[in-house]
């Protein structure tokens, strides 16, 4: 997968995520973590190979109720629209709720994910760290059984980092939810992820897979050690 | 520039020794605020560069980065030019900086980037021309194929903006449209009077503003406001949509955005744009009005009577009926190239413009079309 022949960020990258899952996708910046998920959403296509979503195959940009949920590192709020109404907008229009029950469910996800009185703001008057927890309240508006995350707890304060660990886990306890996210928070990682994948930029591939705890304790690649050991690659050169 | 703390206290000289080593002595505070006196300095002592330089950094209190940096790059200046050139001595904070800008690793020798010749270029711009074409067909494809679902399936398409965007089309730019098109009918007035006073026939100036105005200027300007307010600005917002990830978001989230973003904006055009054109005919002929009972001694009855004299319905229809395809032109374009961008601030700030030029360009090509299918016609 790349951005076109001149730019493969990653040649072999060959995974599965399976069902109750929380998987991470891990590596250091710019190794193409996002471009990786936006490929297994569907809204690039890989130059060779194929995503396949069990029960929904390839996914690709199709119109109707999404699939699966999910949150871009930016937050992708629509800057027109208050929070309220942007995590209204998929329950508006793919479920056949009457419009005060789509304000409650609406108003229920913000409250989850700690933005109650924040309804009706705007995304330019809220901070950073509440335009995620927004877009994840948002990606779990339809209440998917797959959710995609980029970087959720980036830019949020340890609280609501745990508390969105916590939810994470609760939703995938509960309700049997799958989670693909990308982060770096080694504490995240160690409490709610079960398997992770971990890019490389230099050699584009996958160089390490499986147990995050395990991988921190046995992998011999010393970039995997690096990163679960908070080590600057550059000192131990 | 004058250093902040105090007269520059470092220093640094040249020592050259008898087996063709020269050893540049650096002491005192390198700051960055000297900087460009170190490097003019140090440029200076090497005008002559022996095979072997040493820079010796040992007298060195205290180096900040930026300095460090410059050292750095000297060096490697030296070494691409087959001098053998290092540090020495470099203790505690030097060192560290030292470290840390890469004095110690290979010097990087950069090839200067080469420039691409004449054809290379012609190539590249070709290529570029090329995708535009390609994306823009593509646009058309997934417009058609978005029409024909919305046509099946109208509650996909979000009407609820249709009412606030054609406030912010039509509504907002009223008042701009209607001084526009005033003064327009005024000066075509005066260009008239002069040259039919001499005929004596100064009604006739009634005949002529009515015309022109409603068949030709008063679609036409209004369309150029339209486009430099309406067409700019959806094109600038989708450009920030698309690339702050909200049209991926549209995608995730199941919605086509044509038929939530592009749809709602041309249908709002194509409403917008006739009614403006009607008033803006208006008070086109109101302008021309005006320079009649001032500078012709025509009575309003008069004027008013030679205007409704000289128009035919269809001459207002005719107008009307341009700027409905207009209003297609303004919206489709701005919503493509907005749709199109890609990088930042600096490709949002790109598609707006080629938005404008593209969009002013079809209006003139529609309306050359228009006339001479009318006058083919015989409208
Ligand atoms: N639209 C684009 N066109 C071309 N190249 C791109 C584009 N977007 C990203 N890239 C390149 O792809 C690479 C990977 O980007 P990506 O955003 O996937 O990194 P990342 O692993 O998510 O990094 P981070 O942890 O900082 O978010 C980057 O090096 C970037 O140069
Ligand atoms: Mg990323």
């Amino acid at each position: 997968m790349g951005w076109g022949p001149d730019a493969i960020l990653q040649e072999d990258a060959n995974f599965e995520v399976r069902r109750g899952d929380v998987f991470a996708i891990l590596g250091g910046s710019g190794c193409g973590k996002s471009t990786l998920l936006r490929h297994l959403i569907g809204l690039e296509r890989p130059l060779a190979g194929r995503v396949d979503i069990a029960g929904l195959g390839a996914p690709e940009r199709r119109v109707g109720p999404p699939a699966f949920g999910v949150m871009f590192q930016g937050g992708a709020l629509f800057g027109s629209m208050t929070l309220l109404q942007n995590v209204a907008l998929p329950l508006e229009a793919w479920t056949d709720l009457e419009p005060e029950a789509v304000e409650a469910v609406a108003r229920a996800r913000l409250r989850l994910v700690g933005l109650d009185g924040y309804e009706h703001h705007l995304p330019a008057e809220i901070s950073g760290g509440m335009k995620k927890r927004a877009a994840i309240a948002r990606a779990m508006a339809l209440e998917p059984e797959l959710l995609f995350l980029d970087e959720p707890s980036a830019g949020l304060d340890p609280v609501s980092a745990v508390e969105l660990d916590e939810l994470i886990l609760t939703l995938r306890r509960g309700l049997g939810l799958t989670v693909v996210l990308v982060t770096h928070e080694l504490e995240s990682i160690d409490k709610i992820v079960s398997r992770c994948i971990f890019l490389d930029k230099e050699s584009k591939r996958i160089i390490a897979e499986g147990d995050p705890r395990e991988l921190r304790e046995r992998s011999d690649d010393p970039r995997v050690r690096n990163f679960f050991h908070r080590r600057s690659a550059r000192r131990s050169e | 520039m004058a250093p902040p703390n105090g007269p520059t206290d470092f220093r640094v000289e040249r020592v050259d020794y008898e087996d063709g080593r020269a050893v540049l002595v650096f002491a005192g505070a390198l700051r960055f605020a000297e900087a460009s006196l170190v490097w003019a300095d140090v440029r200076e002592l090497l005008l002559d560069a022996p095979p072997t330089v040493r820079f010796d950094l040992s007298d060195v209190e205290r180096i900040d980065g930026g300095c460090m940096a410059l050292l750095v790059q000297l060096r490697c200046e030296l070494e691409s030019a087959g001098v053998d050139a290092a540090f020495e001595g470099a203790r505690g904070q030097a060192a560290e900086l030292y470290e840390l800008y890469g004095g110690t690793g290979r010097p990087c020798l950069r090839a200067p980037p080469r420039r691409p010749g004449l054809l290379d270029q012609v190539g590249r711009v070709t290529l570029a021309l090329a995708g535009e074409l390609r994306a823009a067909l593509d646009f058309v494809g997934a417009l058609c194929l978005s029409l024909v679902r919305a046509l099946r399936a109208p509650g996909s398409v979000r009407w609820r903006d249709l009412a606030p965007l054609m406030e912010r089309a039509g509504a907002d730019g009223l008042v701009i449209v209607v001084l526009i098109n005033f003064l327009v009918g005024f000066i075509m007035g005066f260009q008239g009077a002069d040259q039919l006073q001499r005929f004596g026939a100064n009604v006739f100036v009634a005949d002529l503003v009515g015309l022109s105005v409603t068949r030709e200027l008063g679609p036409l300007m209004t369309a150029i406001i339209v486009c430099g307010r309406s067409g700019a600005s959806f094109a600038a917002e989708l450009g920030t949509m698309k690339v702050s990830e909200e049209v991926d978001a549209l995608h995730s989230m199941g919605f086509d955005p044509i038929r939530f973003l592009v749809f709602p904006r041309v249908l709002a055009l194509c409403l917008a744009l006739p009614l403006l054109t009607l008033i803006a005919d208006a008070v086109g002929v109101v302008g021309g009005l005006l320079v009649g009972i001032t500078e012709l001694q025509l009575t309003v009855v008069a004027y008013t009577n030679e205007t409704l004299k000289a128009l035919d319905l269809l001459d207002v229809f005719s107008g009307v009926v341009k700027s409905v395809v207009f209003a297609a032109a303004i919206g489709l374009i701005a919503c493509q190239q907005g749709l199109a961008a890609e990088g930042g601030a600096v490709g949002v700030g790109q598609r707006t413009t080629s938005s404008v030029v593209s969009i002013l360009f079809a209006l003139i090509l529609i309306d050359a079309g228009f006339t001479v299918a009318f006058y083919a016609l015989g409208v």
